[in-house]
């Protein structure tokens, strides 16, 4: 009888091991392109680095009228979109979803939100203030920016998303649902479907991973 | 004794010819609802939510069955031709534009319209294509 239960713990304490290691091993992808480059040591020798695809530096206005760059963003983890206020087919649910995580991560000043609007004609500050504030959002974490054409439709490409001006589409945007997770060095660390639950439950899983990466 | 027997068979055969034409009814507008499901899921649940909760201040919920109620003869015209003007539901005020859907059929609108004013709380049986078409022609807009 002893012997049994000797054996019982022993097992637990073995599967204990196993799963806490899977889960300090697991480290998020680094999404895009990728270059070797070679770099100088200290020590005057060469040797060989990965430089990775990062989010480019932008200059945008906010739906506070006052612009946001790239240091807007510095030392945080965000979630980026692209949208726009008129649109009724995937975005309200994106929306809804990135509501649902800007309101569990309120407290936590390390992560923050930046949709970018696509629609450059109508899409003003004044109109993403409106926007923000019917979703309920009126902090400085979760950032409506608006830009030119060219330079926003540039960033997309930039953050793997898909948007273009369609004017045989009934609401004259295509755009993609994605939701890309930024890191501090300004990699993309995820996309996730914003209109699919399981991927955005996904998000919700991913976003301590690297919350934990970046403390290290 | 074989009388009585015979005579209880048949009225249970009789009762039971009733009841499923009375579940006739029911087994029709069961099928409205699970096909107008279908169609809310692929046309309105974006915006308005699974649960027909809506979306903050931008889209109003689907759960106020009193407002349901008393402008039923007007949700065919809405969802069809969509809506421009602010309305104001539980004391929200919402003044957003609702697309139009005008390529659903009067079918698919009686289905749609059972689905939405028997879920979310709303319990109001019954809607047809006929009654679809008769309230289609007093549109406002």
């Amino acid at each position: 009888m002893k012997s049994r239960a000797y054996l019982f713990y022993t097992l637990l304490s073995c599967f204990i091991l196993l799963f806490s290691a899977c889960q300090e091993n697991r480290k998020l992808p680094v999404y895009g392109q990728r270059e070797a480059i070679t770099v100088k040591n200290p020590d005057g020798s060469t040797s060989i680095d990965t430089l990775y695809q990062s989010i480019p530096a932008f200059r945008f206005l906010n739906q506070d009228s006052v612009y946001i760059d790239n240091a807007t963003f510095k030392d945080k983890i965000y979630i980026a979109d692209f949208f726009f206020t008129s649109c009724s087919g995937i975005c309200p649910v994106m929306h809804r979803n990135m509501k649902d995580i800007y309101e569990k991560y309120k407290d936590n000043p390390k992560v923050m939100f930046l949709s970018h609007t696509i629609d450059f004609k109508y899409d003003k500050p004044n109109v993403l203030k409106r926007y923000a504030k019917k979703l309920g959002v009126n902090t400085s974490k979760w950032q409506f920016a608006y830009g030119e054409k060219e330079p926003v439709y540039q960033l997309a490409k930039d953050y793997l998303v898909a948007v273009f001006e369609d004017s045989k589409e009934k609401e004259n945007y295509v755009h993609e649902g994605y939701l890309i997770l930024v890191d501090q060095q300004k990699h993309i660390r995820g996309a996730y479907d914003g209109t699919n639950p399981d991927q955005v439950a996904q998000l919700l899983k991913d976003l301590p991973v690297l919350l934990a990466e970046d403390n290290k | 004794m074989r009388r009585t027997v015979l005579s209880l068979i048949f009225i249970a055969a009789i009762a039971s010819m009733i009841y499923s034409c009375q579940g006739a009814d029911q087994l029709k507008q069961d099928i409205y609802y699970t096909n107008g499901r279908d169609i809310y899921i692929k046309n309105c649940q974006n915006c308005h939510g699974v649960n027909g909760e809506g979306l903050g201040a931008l889209t109003p919920g689907l759960t106020d069955s009193i407002f349901l109620k008393e402008n039923k003869q007007k949700i065919a015209c809405i969802i069809k031709y969509g809506m421009d003007s602010t309305i104001t539901i539980n004391g929200q005020q919402f003044e957003d534009k609702m697309p139009d859907f005008n390529t659903l059929a009067n079918i698919d609108l009686a289905q749609l319209i059972v689905y939405v004013t028997n879920s979310f709380g709303n319990k109001q049986g019954m809607y047809t294509p006929e009654q679809v078409a008769a309230d289609l022609k007093k549109c406002s807009n």
